[in-house]
């Protein structure tokens, strides 16, 4: 541990909205040395990890984040994750995350072809992630969604081998955990709400954790995920 | 040279929308339509090439940008 507060990215496409929600958690709850990236850098090769933050990229223009995959920055997101850092992309972040191909799946409209814009449960299906060591498995979050293109989508092999490599991160439940059809807002397969690579160093979800570190905001269980990413990275090393 | 692409959800592929306008085309009296699946249609304007340079043009940019194959089929007309 070096003593300095760990060097965050916070990705800013065109047509983000989620950065400075992601930048004031991370610097000002956090005391991270969080820093905006523009789309168009080519390098992340200074920090320690990387938030790719939620939005509408490109106006979602063909599809959520069909465009933003070809932005310069997703060729260093790739080299960096590549190199084991830390990433995590949250809604749109992980639209675009599945769009790059550095997560597997695809999201389409949600079930009932309404944005849902609310406070929901999250349970938290492993703590072997960087972003979920510090959270015990079976931990329910709760955590605000707002999406329109939230149903994740994968066909029954992609499936099969997330839940045996144990990459679901996080399943939509009740207050109690209960994993139910009724507790899944948007129809997601599997009630999945976030999934990691089979490395584990890129998560992609979508509910928000960043609009939920502090008690101010109604729940301040989004904060566990980014304590847990900076424990995770003190513990490593620079 | 003009190129038309359909891109379509795959088989098996959840389409709220398609099903939303069934159920609307169901509340006009349309009772014979019984499934609807929406895709896209991109009319493709091409610069002097032939076709099979167009072919593996668009088959390139189907794959990497037009269409996301985890969830879309595509089809070319040229």
């Amino acid at each position: 541990m070096t003593g300095q507060a760990m060097k965050i990215a916070v990705l800013v496409f065109p047509g983000s909205n989620c950065d400075h929600d992601a930048y004031h958690a991370l610097k000002h709850v956090l005391s991270a040395d969080a820093r905006f990236v523009w789309h168009k850098e080519g390098s992340l090769a200074e920090f320690d990890a990387a938030v790719i933050p939620g939005g509408f990229t490109y106006g979602d223009y063909l599809r959520t984040g069909a465009m933003a995959k070809l932005s310069p920055v997703m060729g260093a997101v790739r080299g960096f994750a590549d190199a084991g850092g830390p990433v995590i992309g949250i809604c749109n972040g992980f639209q675009i995350l599945l769009e790059a191909g550095l997560l597997p799946g695809a999201m389409i409209a949600n079930e009932s072809l309404k944005f849902i814009c609310d406070y929901k449960y999250i349970k938290t299906e492993t703590s072997g992630t960087p972003f979920t060591r510090g959270i015990p498995e079976n931990a329910v979050l709760r955590v605000p969604i707002a999406h329109y293109q939230g149903n994740y989508y994968a066909d029954r092999e992609t499936l099969a081998g997330l839940e045996e490599n144990g990459q679901v991160v996080f399943r939509y439940c009740d207050a109690a955990g209960n994993v139910t059809p009724d507790a899944n807002p948007n129809g997601s397969v599997g009630n999945i709400a976030g999934i990691c690579n089979a490395s584990r160093n890129v998560l992609g979800m979508m509910p928000h954790p960043e609009r939920c570190s502090e008690a101010e905001m109604g729940s301040a269980d989004g904060r566990r995920l980014f304590t847990s990413m900076i424990q995770w990275l003190k513990e490593r090393g620079r | 040279m003009k190129a038309r692409i359909y891109v379509t959800l795959k088989k098996g592929v959840l389409d709220p929308q398609g099903k939303a306008i069934q159920r609307s085309l169901s509340h006009l009296g349309f009772d014979g339509v019984e499934e609807v699946r929406v895709g896209k249609f991109m009319e493709v304007r091409l610069g002097a090439m032939g076709r099979e340079e167009a072919e593996k043009l668009l088959q390139d940019a189907c794959r990497r940008l037009l269409a996301n194959t985890v969830i879309e089929d595509y089809r070319i007309e040229l």
